[in-house]
């Protein structure tokens, strides 16, 4: 894949299993996916489909059980799937690539002001001591919008609402200035109107620190919002990857248009919504073809038998489904979808 | 929605809840009316602390009522009402809840769960007609009768809202509160429990109250809507009403901050801030108008001249 900006980490050809009760449960199936220096890159799945799992094997934060058994992450040239101890990781995580998670409830320690939980990370990250790291904190705090830094630093986690939590959270992963930034699902707990504040905050900060962003969400609203290309992941494999609006309004595998119909938006009232049939498939069996060839109402025999290669549709723009190949039959998606793509394409060329 | 002469089924007049007392009296429901007519969806949006949940769970008797009255065909359901009326209103107003994993009782199996409510009401002849009941109401959502008897935890969580719901449907409700039924599930899923949630109101000639924060479904599903902020409603209207011309700023703040599928509109965005301080109720307080046909909002008539003006415009445009 090609693109102007320099890669920043890249995933090659990742395997990763769980052991569960004596039975292998594999979630991350052959995974390659690059990240390029200074984007946004949103992973977009449904819960289970291997995505936080994805992220959690770059930050070497996956559960005890669970390992990587095949392929390389690399970055700076170095591989992250080759660390064993906690000492290889310290030096990445938080570091290098920090993270946001979802819940700022559970991720900010009740017993300490949240100052100290900030300057904490500057101590040992940025190695400033005493008045220089007081210093650093403020500053961290203004920016990420809150105001009255000094009174504020003193307060503890139950004294702030939840988007005011968010930032403290964000506070703490810019503290240790990283490269990449992961947000699991960073605005899923919060109001619309303190979303839009807090993407509106992350956007600010990568132009600031030139950060890469890694979103991991479902929705799609979201990513919309604040993603420069899409990961559309299905059953631990990536299916489609490109630009933002090549996902939206191209987008080529039948589980994005799937994703893309289920949209209310695209519903009109009084009618039924589109919704996937059947579940997604159990991955403690192994996975023949494309995993969502059983739902798949445009599934071709060979779909069930091999795994689609990545077929390119544009420089950027990449799915995994054998109805690009040139001899599969020309499929149209659903009526809906094409007003909705046809609808993006006008804005395209306003 | 068109029909000219509607039965009011709810009536919410003047209602006001208060949490705690004295110096720590909390007023998250202040002097609300509305009412909802049968067979209509209702829609309730708020932030979280908006008391939205309050009111429905007002109207589903969890919560006291401090103030006002709530009229159910007409006849009150709060105080002192009688054993046969209150037996009446338990039974026909059903709540599904927002969490499926914390709402279902998981030591018990789907069989108890769904028939727990007809136990008391003595709804059913037999023992054979009970369980009928139940396969029926398993049935209705897309459940096969066998999971009757299964535990909570075998289930996904589509499958587990699907229960919550069928544990409503048993009671033979009128009138059922959904309080934010999809936020916990997957995407995919919600289309499947929305299209359920239409198709029953359709055969069982339900009226539902929605309560959501997400604005993009709540345009999908509900005929009206009110939006609350701080336990007032400020603005009511037909949904579409209320999404094309929204004149409460709090309702335009809220309208812009809900992000669209849509990439290139999500880049030229603004995004309206709402800033209570921008109302002068000091001096003129406000009041809850009726701007035009079916559109109310909490407003003084320096602002409802404003806002008069602007739907003017607008609606020439």
């Amino acid at each position: 894949m090609t693109s102007k900006k320099p890669r920043i980490l890249f995933i090659q050809n990742l395997v990763i299993q769980f052991t569960l009760r004596g039975r292998v449960l594999t979630a991350i199936r052959d995974i390659s996916l690059d990240l390029y220096k200074g984007e946004s890159l949103a992973i977009v799945g449904e819960s289970g489909s291997g995505k936080s799992v994805l992220m959690k094997s770059i930050m070497g934060l996956l559960d005890k059980n669970g390992s990587i058994k095949q392929g390389r992450i690399i970055y700076q040239a170095q591989d992250l799937g080759q660390f064993t101890t906690e000492q290889e990781w310290l030096r990445v995580r938080g570091k290098e690539i920090a993270m946001v998670t979802q819940d700022p409830m559970t991720s900010l320690n009740p017993l300490k002001t949240i100052g100290k939980q900030i300057e904490e990370c500057v101590v040992l990250h940025q190695g400033l001591k005493g008045k220089e790291a007081y210093e650093e904190t403020l500053k961290l705090l203004k920016d990420v919008g809150i105001h009255d830094v000094k009174k504020r630093y003193k307060q503890y986690p139950h004294e702030f609402s939840g988007g005011m939590r968010q930032r403290i959270v964000i506070a703490i992963a810019i503290a240790c200035k990283p490269n990449i930034l992961i947000c699991d699902e960073p605005t899923t707990a919060l109001d619309v109107t303190i979303q839009a504040q807090i993407l509106q905050l992350l956007k600010n900060l990568q132009h600031k620190y030139g950060l890469t962003i890694v979103y991991i969400t479902h929705d799609l609203g979201v990513v919309a919002k604040v993603a420069d290309r899409i990961a559309v992941m299905y059953a631990g494999d990536v299916i489609e990857v490109g630009e933002t609006h090549e996902i939206f309004f191209n987008s080529k595998h039948p589980y994005t248009w799937a994703l893309i119909s289920s949209l209310p938006q695209l519903g009109s009232k009084g009618e039924q919504l589109y919704s996937i049939k059947g579940t997604p498939p159990n991955l403690f069996q192994e996975i023949k073809g494309d995993a969502f060839a059983p739902r798949n109402q445009y599934a071709l025999k060979i779909d069930f038998l091999e795994r689609p290669p990545f077929f390119q549709v544009s420089d950027t723009h990449y799915a995994r489904t054998w109805l690009l190949d040139p001899l599969a039959p020309k499929v149209e998606p659903p009526a809906a979808l094409q007003a909705f793509f046809a609808e993006g394409r006008q804005y395209a060329s306003d | 929605m068109l029909v000219t002469e509607q039965e009011v089924l709810i009536e919410v007049k003047n209602l006001t809840v208060d949490f705690g007392k004295g110096k720590n009296k909390f007023t998250a429901i202040d002097h609300v009316s509305f009412h909802i007519f049968k067979g209509e969806t209702f829609g309730l949006v708020g932030e979280s602390g908006s008391g939205k949940t309050t009111i429905g769970r007002a109207i589903m008797r969890i919560n006291e009522v401090t103030e006002g009255q709530i009229l159910y065909h007409g006849k009150n359901i709060h105080g002192k009402i009688p054993k046969d009326w209150d037996r009446e209103i338990t039974q026909k107003i059903q709540m599904i809840f927002q969490d499926p994993m914390a709402s279902l009782n998981e030591r018990a199996k789907v069989d108890y769960i769904i028939s727990e409510g007809l136990y008391p009401s003595k709804k059913y002849k037999d023992e054979a007609e009970r369980q009928e009941k139940v396969h029926n109401a398993l049935l209705n959502v897309g459940l096969l009768p066998e999971f009757s008897n299964r535990f909570p935890h075998e289930f996904s969580g589509g499958q587990r809202q699907r229960i919550g719901i069928a544990r409503a449907l048993v009671m033979e409700p009128e009138f059922i509160i959904a309080d934010e039924p999809i936020s916990a599930l997957d995407v995919s899923i919600r289309a499947q429990v929305l299209n359920l949630l239409a198709n029953l109101q359709q055969q069982n000639h339900l009226t539902f109250l929605f309560i959501a924060h997400d604005l993009s479904i709540v345009r999908f599903i509900t005929d009206r809507t009110a939006v609350i902020y701080k336990g007032k409603i400020v603005e009511l209207a037909e949904t579409e009403q209320l999404f094309t011309h929204p004149l409460h700023p709090y309702t335009r703040a809220l309208l812009s901050a809900v992000p669209e599928p849509n990439p290139y509109k999500e880049r030229e965005k603004v995004v309206e801030v709402y800033d209570p301080s921008q109302h002068h109720y000091d001096q003129s307080p406000p009041s809850f108008v009726e701007i035009e046909d079916g559109h109310f909002i909490l407003a003084n008539e320096e602002e409802l001249a404003i806002y008069r003006t602007l739907l003017k415009r607008e609606v020439n445009e």
